[in-house]
């Protein structure tokens, strides 16, 4: 008879039983394990990052160099005093040539004095010299193939669902590894903390409504955040997108960048 | 006056040169001193494998009187190697998450396997297949905490009969195999941390795997020459001619595939001129000038090739006392090259920046975790270690000879 209970079915639904109500409470230490390196992050308990998707784009037309963004990132995140940014501007000057050099452009000058948290010196030409001069502020690229992520020892740095490139401070072991790893120079050992740091979007803040910091002071909104699953009507980031051509940084690396920039120069690395 | 000489300090040391990403500007690299001699010390262990497999599993003969010293100098650097990754981390005490949770997509979260599987698999067990019929002998012939000593390494096995020693020998055999691609891997992996880089258009190289196996080999076999005539000139013994000349020669040709090997990457670079290359002319010429330029390619690679070839061509010429000179100056010029070309890498990758626009400076501290005597300390270390080893498993009082062939071992 077909519905006739064998010891060897009984035992294996037995058994199937028992490994699912086994089976629950992993799952839910595993979800714990999950939420709580969000936490740890900064965002709030039940925070699900799987409804969001975190970006920032940067218009450097716009950007004036005053450096209020590096300063409130500075303070924002508690960033140690000295060589260590997790936002920065660049300025860049590039010179007219000299007559009759046959050149298309002159020299170019970079510089970024203390992050460009307190504005720029005089510029290091004469202004009737200069063919273009502009800012361009650097954060996290939000690499979509990370370098940083990818050679992480113990994958303390990874890649979260909603866009932000994450560092779990009790996890890393703090080799370096990703800093040196990252070609866009985003990140530093915290010499305080003895790990990795970078910027993360300032995650605590999105997480709960607000935007980063640097994009919340920024006085010209060069800087532009949005969540791409949930637009606002009008979305800037939306408009930003349709309204520029961009491009990213070092392209040929593969790294492919989720912060993606207009008005940038071919100098700007 | 004291303006004057804070100019001319100024003058001395620029930190800076050109553009460097803000968090590139801090004091020293992130990656120093320790992690220098990371590869270095790894890849001593890997060539001086290599240089006892050249008897073992070559059938080297003349090499013999070496194998047992080269074994035991590979596993005193080796039980050295890790310890400049582990005190550079920012939390040593984390060190076991590389092995407990590995992040597999990660050149560094192997190390740990490796390291354990060369260690535990194939150095150790070679050593003790190596030593089981000594260790018997030992045991009983030795008084005191030595003897002791000899006896926990029996883990008693005492059986020394004729199948039993065989067994061992043949055991030993095919663990130095395994020993060969194991010992390339350890290096050649050490090497892709570096070549896997591509943010480092220094390190991101295909070949950098293929130098880092050729100049461990090169830098390894440097060692037991320069171990092996330190060893006899302390015990006022004279060197073996036949085997000084073999370790010579073999020196030569390692020498000669990894220089030719180093000279194609140049090539490459030179001619591609890719992205960053003005910058890696600049650090050539200016500023890794003298480890470069100097250590690495005149000292640690023309002159030991001029020494060494010289005594491959015209080797009756030149008399004995004068080949064991020339061997041993070749020797500790292709140490200190190696040491610089590790240098090279490792810090020469970080002096420029990756913006491509500025180099960096670094002088180097003297006290602290990553100075000079740290670095002397963790140097000489494996060489104190080496001592002990060569007081207990090589020591002249010992009544068996260290000879691996079997018939000799029974005949002890």
């Amino acid at each position: 008879m077909s519905n006739q209970l064998s010891r060897r079915s009984v035992l294996g639904k037995v058994g199937a039983a028992l490994a699912a109500v086994m089976s629950v409470p992993a799952a839910k230490a595993a979800k714990a394990v999950v939420q709580k390196v969000f936490v740890t992050a900064g965002a709030p308990k039940g925070y699900d990052p799987f409804q969001h998707k975190w970006r920032m784009a940067i218009d450097a037309n716009r950007c004036i160099g005053c450096g209020l963004c590096a300063e409130a990132c500075k303070t924002e995140n508690l960033v140690p005093a000295g060589p260590y940014f997790r936002t920065w501007i660049e300025r860049y000057v590039i010179s007219r040539p000299k007559p009759g050099s046959g050149e298309a452009r002159g020299e170019v000058f970079v510089d970024c004095p203390n992050g460009g948290m307190h504005g720029f010196p005089e510029l290091p030409v004469p202004k009737e010299d200069v063919l273009h001069s502009f800012f361009v502020p650097k954060l996290c690229n939000l690499c979509e193939h990370s370098p940083c992520v990818q050679v992480c020892p113990v994958g303390a740095t990874f890649d979260a669902p909603d866009g932000a490139v994450l560092i779990d401070p009790h996890y890393c072991i703090g080799c370096g590894f990703c800093i040196q790893a990252c070609p866009y120079g985003c990140r530093f050992f915290n010499h305080a903390t003895r790990t990795a740091e970078k910027c993360s979007l300032c995650y605590h803040r999105i997480t709960r409504g607000l935007k980063p910091a640097c994009a919340e002071v920024c006085p010209t909104q060069a800087r532009i955040f949005g969540d791409l699953k949930n637009p606002v009507p009008d979305d800037p980031l939306q408009q930003f997108y349709q309204n520029n051509r961009v491009q990213s940084l070092k392209p040929h690396l593969g790294t492919d960048p989720r912060v993606l920039y207009a008005g940038i120069d071919k100098e700007v690395m | 006056m004291t303006g004057e000489l804070t100019n001319v300090v100024v003058e001395v040391m620029p930190r800076f040169e050109g553009y460097v990403y803000p968090n590139e500007a801090t004091l020293q690299p992130l990656w120093s001193i320790l992690i220098v001699l990371y590869p270095y010390i790894t890849g001593l262990v890997a060539g001086a494998f290599i240089m006892a497999s050249l008897v073992r599993v070559f059938n080297v003969r003349a090499l013999e009187p070496v194998y047992r010293m080269s074994l035991l100098t590979a596993f005193s650097f080796l039980l050295c190697a890790p310890l400049p990754l582990l005190f550079h981390l920012g939390h040593p005490e984390r060190c076991f998450e590389v092995m407990m949770t590995p992040h597999l997509t990660s050149p560094m979260a192997i190390f740990g396997f490796v390291y354990a599987w060369y260690l535990m698999a194939v150095l150790l067990l070679e050593l003790w297949f190596d030593y089981r019929h000594d260790f018997v002998i030992w045991a009983n012939t030795t008084p005191g905490f030595q003897g002791m000593l000899y006896r926990l390494f029996t883990v008693g096995v005492t059986d020394v009969s004729e199948p039993a020693v065989k067994l061992d020998h043949k055991i030993g055999h095919i663990l130095s195999i395994i020993g060969i691609p194991s010992a390339f891997l350890l290096h050649g992996y050490v090497g892709f941390i570096f070549g896997s880089v591509k943010a480092n258009p220094w390190w991101g190289n295909v070949l950098m795997p293929i130098i880092f196996i050729m100049s461990a080999m090169v830098s390894g076999i440097a060692l037991c020459v320069f171990n092996y005539m330190v060893l006899s000139w302390i015990r006022r013994k004279t060197v073996d001619m036949k085997c000084i000349d073999v370790m010579g020669m073999f020196l030569f040709y390692a020498l000669v595939v990894d220089a030719a090997i180093e000279a194609l990457d140049w090539i490459h670079r030179i001619y591609s001129a890719e992205e960053g290359f003005h910058i890696m002319q600049y650090m050539a010429r200016e500023k890794l000038f003298y480890t470069l330029s100097l250590g690495q390619v005149a000292f640690g690679t023309l002159v030991p090739l001029l020494l060494l070839g010289s005594l491959q061509l015209f080797r009756k010429q030149f008399p004995e006392l004068m080949r064991r000179r020339m061997y041993f100056v070749s020797a500790f010029l292709v140490l200190i090259g190696v040491l610089a070309m590790r240098w090279n890498v490792v810090i020469g990758g970080q002096l420029f920046s990756k913006s491509l626009r500025g180099v960096m400076g670094y002088k180097m501290e003297f006290a602290g975790l990553e100075g000079w005597f740290m670095g002397a300390v963790l140097l000489a270390l494996p060489f104190i270690i080496l001592t002990v080893m060569i007081k207990l498993f090589l020591s002249e009082k010992l009544p068996s000879s260290a000879v691996p062939d079997p018939d000799a071992g029974q005949a002890a």
